[in-house]
């Protein structure tokens, strides 16, 4: 057993000295390996990055409530009466001052988006608790805004990706303007990519006397979420879905999620088959190449499972430098890219970065790793198969 | 000709090294395709906007509602042909999500007319003015449903619940076709004043406008008149020519062309470096038979055509059977309707598709090409590789 390792180690490390000798062929294998290791994290790193900028897994002591049939906050309505009755619903943790519950308001104005100049649809929210319910909601620039007044907070995102969000500047939304008074970060979801003022102030601005479109409400414990929900679809003065925030979220997302997921995946594996050709072209001319080599060590009595072995692990030593160098300038360039889009479910600019995640990285090595393998596996047979007193001859 | 039996032993040499270049060509060009359709399913709308037509939405947001009203003032606006409204309906089948398509209130007569690309046989538009509950359905929708002339297809709508509570009915009444390639057949239109008296809370109130101008030259100046119109009212408008409004719309979701680009330019740059190599590799491998001809006395001249007409050959083969395939899985219709309506390769895309396999094949020959004319006939016999 040791003396068939030793074979190996012997044969590898023979091998792969004699890499450089085929420098042309061994690169361009290296750098098709590399090509799709690149592409797949790049575009996934995409997806990643919108997963993270959505946080899909969002705290699960937050319950967010809509009009039933309602697929988004967009497309839901709730009436004044509506809302005092999810306020008094069990489950609901209160302070002092009250339940914990915030009635929301979600419009889409245009602003100016920095990087093309063009106008896109930015979500403004009217929340009444929405700081307290969400508990996470950071002010990092200026202040909050005071109840009552045109004042807007923008999240941190917004104000990167679109323009004239800095604190002090005024927006004009139809025939009234706005101050914005501050940049929060946190708030759960896509909020760091959404304006917030006070829903009161917004009501009038969008004609919506004085109805909302979501109540979002802190939980005692998230255990109590099944209570809450059963109380309030089984109130007949109700017509409600009931979903944890993350939940929706994940909902809102999946689309745009699984079309970039799909295509990284399509492309990649187109990718990774055209590399895969071009392992085996290099592998099989080097099998060919030494042909004599290899009938020298067999007849030298070096084993054919050895030399299938050494093969392949020449192929998979070049497959993971490619996918090395792929990964690492994958990495360089996409990590921390910031972008902006539309998630089409929500109809709205959610801004995000793109994310190379460890995961990401992991499974891209595994794919050059079975580029490596597969394109290595053959050549190795045929070597192995060579007639011995034939090769030495040629 | 009398040489193509040469080329064609010279590719039967290595068998399994030529199948394999020629895969991996045959793969970078069905991406190529592929990827062609995909950034024409984001942008057809550009080019195919009508240039004498014009959006008019909310100043604030297209979700914001406009009057009914303001139709038949726009139409008394110098300029103004037509204006017709839509509403945004957000229908949803069988409370599926997934089941996506588009679904718009619009006066039928006027609708047809300003949309003259949505080609409707004229006994079923008759139908549709006659049936107040009649819609019409794209070809695209038609198909991907398996819905006919007749059927009755019920659709809830988050945003217009009806006065009954219910799901509203529609039957379709006719089913239309694209005047070109790139119009949009995944969507469904029905009455507007059938909407309008069914829904429970926002009577007469409309998304945006389509509107037709006189003389296209104009389209500007109509649109900045439209908006005078109503400055200062309740419902302030913002009106655009329907190319700008369709592009600012592409441009919400990113800059779709230069990722698939970038995406482009890597796959083209991996696999065809990997098959331009072996490509090159293959015509080096023979630099000593090549001196053998030369001192048969074959020309440099001739020599540099046999090796480019076979690295060609190759690319050809590989390059036009990807972008074939390419072509019959575009021709099938999109693989995902609700995300990408219109699903086709573009000639254009073909006929750079055509010029790349040319400049594969070139490439990749003619560099060992020249290194072999170059070498004189003594070295290159000498060589051994």
């Amino acid at each position: 057993m040791s003396n068939w390792l030793a074979q190996i180690w012997a044969l590898t490390v023979y091998n792969v000295r004699t890499i450089p000798q085929r420098k042309g062929a061994a690169v361009a294998a290296a750098v098709g390996i590399a090509g799709v290791v690149a592409v797949f994290v790049g575009v996934l790193s995409i997806a990643e990055g919108f997963r993270a900028a959505m946080a899909v897994t969002g705290p699960a002591d937050i319950a967010m409530v809509l009009r039933s049939g309602a697929d988004s906050e967009m497309t839901s309505g709730l009436g004044r009466e509506q809302v005092r009755l999810i306020a008094d619903a069990p489950g609901v943790a209160r302070t002092a001052e009250g339940p914990l519950t915030s009635a929301e308001l979600f419009v889409i104005i245009n602003l100016v988006k920095r990087s093309t100049g063009t106008d896109v649809n930015v979500p403004l929210r009217g929340v009444t608790q929405g700081i307290a319910v969400r508990g996470d909601v950071k002010i990092v620039e200026g202040r909050a805004f005071e109840p009552g007044r045109n004042e807007v907070i923008a999240g941190r995102g917004a104000a990167r990706e679109f323009a004239g969000l800095e604190v002090g500047s005024r927006m004009e939304v139809g025939q009234s303007e706005w101050t914005v008074v501050g940049i929060f970060a946190g708030g759960g979801g896509s909020a760091e990519s959404e304006i917030w003022t006070d829903a009161a102030v917004l009501q009038p601005a969008f004609h919506r006397g004085d109805s909302y479109q979501s109540v979002y409400a802190r939980l005692t414990t998230p255990e109590a979420f099944e209570q809450f929900k059963d109380s309030l679809t089984t109130n007949p003065q109700l017509q409600v879905k009931v979903l944890r925030q993350g939940e929706y979220l994940a909902e809102q997302s999946s689309m745009l999620i699984e079309f970039i997921s799909g295509i990284g995946v399509f492309v990649a594996t187109m990718m990774a088959l055209g590399a895969l050709f071009g392992a085996l072209n290099t592998m099989y001319s080097a099998v060919a190449a030494r042909a004599r080599e290899i009938a020298t060590l067999r007849a030298l009595g070096f084993g054919s499972a050895a030399i299938i072995l050494s093969v392949m692990l020449e192929s998979v030593v070049l497959a993971l430098l490619g996918g090395g160098v792929g990964a690492a300038a994958a990495y360089w360039a996409f990590n921390g890219f910031e972008a902006a889009t539309m998630n089409w479910q929500t109809f709205s600019q959610v801004a995000f970065a793109f994310a190379v995640t460890p995961p990401l990285l992991a499974a891209a090595i595994v794919w050059a790793v079975g580029i490596g393998v597969f394109g290595g596996l053959f050549p190795a047979i045929r070597a192995a198969r060579l007639p011995v007193a034939m090769a030495l001859r040629e | 000709m009398r040489f193509l039996g040469l080329i064609w032993s010279n590719l039967k040499r290595r068998k399994l090294r030529t199948s394999l270049t020629l895969l991996s060509i045959f793969v970078a060009f069905l991406l190529f395709g592929l990827l062609c359709a995909i950034k024409e399913a984001f942008t057809a709308g550009i080019t195919l906007a009508g240039v004498d037509r014009l959006i008019v939405r909310h100043k604030v947001s297209l979700i914001m509602d406009l009057p009914v009203t303001y139709g038949p003032r726009m139409e008394r606006i110098p300029g103004v042909v037509s204006a017709v409204p839509f509403v945004w309906f957000n229908g949803i089948y069988q409370n599926e999500p997934k089941n996506f398509f588009a679904t718009m209130a619009v006066p039928p007569a006027p609708f047809l007319d300003l949309y003259r690309e949505c080609v409707l046989p004229e006994d079923q538009k008759q139908a549709w003015l006659n049936t107040r509950t009649g819609a019409i359905i794209g070809r695209t929708l038609a198909e991907r449903f398996k819905w006919k002339i007749g059927d009755r297809i019920p659709l809830t709508s988050p945003i217009w619940p009806n006065k009954e509570g219910g799901a509203w009915e529609f039957d379709v009444v006719g089913i239309f076709d694209g005047a070109n390639k790139g119009t949009d057949t995944s969507g469904m239109y029905f009455r507007y004043d059938y909407l309008d008296e069914g829904r429970a809370y926002g009577e007469g109130l409309v998304g945006w406008y389509g509107a037709r101008v006189s003389d296209p030259e104009q389209a500007a100046a109509v649109a900045k008149a439209i908006d005078a119109e109503f400055a200062n009212s309740p419902y302030e408008t913002k009106a655009e020519p329907e190319g700008a409004f369709v592009q600012g719309f592409i441009q919400q979701i990113g800059n779709i062309k230069t990722i698939l680009l970038a995406i482009l330019s890597a796959v083209f740059f991996t696999i065809l470096l990997v098959a331009g190599n072996t490509m090159a590799q293959a015509v080096r491998e023979r630099t000593e038979e090549l001196g053998v001809l030369k001192a048969l006395g074959f020309r440099d001249g001739l020599l540099l055509a046999l090796v480019l007409v076979e690295s060609g050959v190759m690319a050809a083969v590989g390059g036009l059977a990807g972008l074939g395939v390419a072509w019959l899985i575009t021709a099938r219709g999109s693989p995902v309707p609700a995300m990408l309506p219109v699903f086709y390769l573009p000639t254009r895309s073909l006929l750079i598709g055509l010029g790349l396999v040319f400049a594969l094949g070139f490439a990749a020959g003619v560099l060992p090409a020249l290194q072999a004319m170059r070498l004189p006939v003594a070295l290159a016999l000498r060589r051994h590789v």
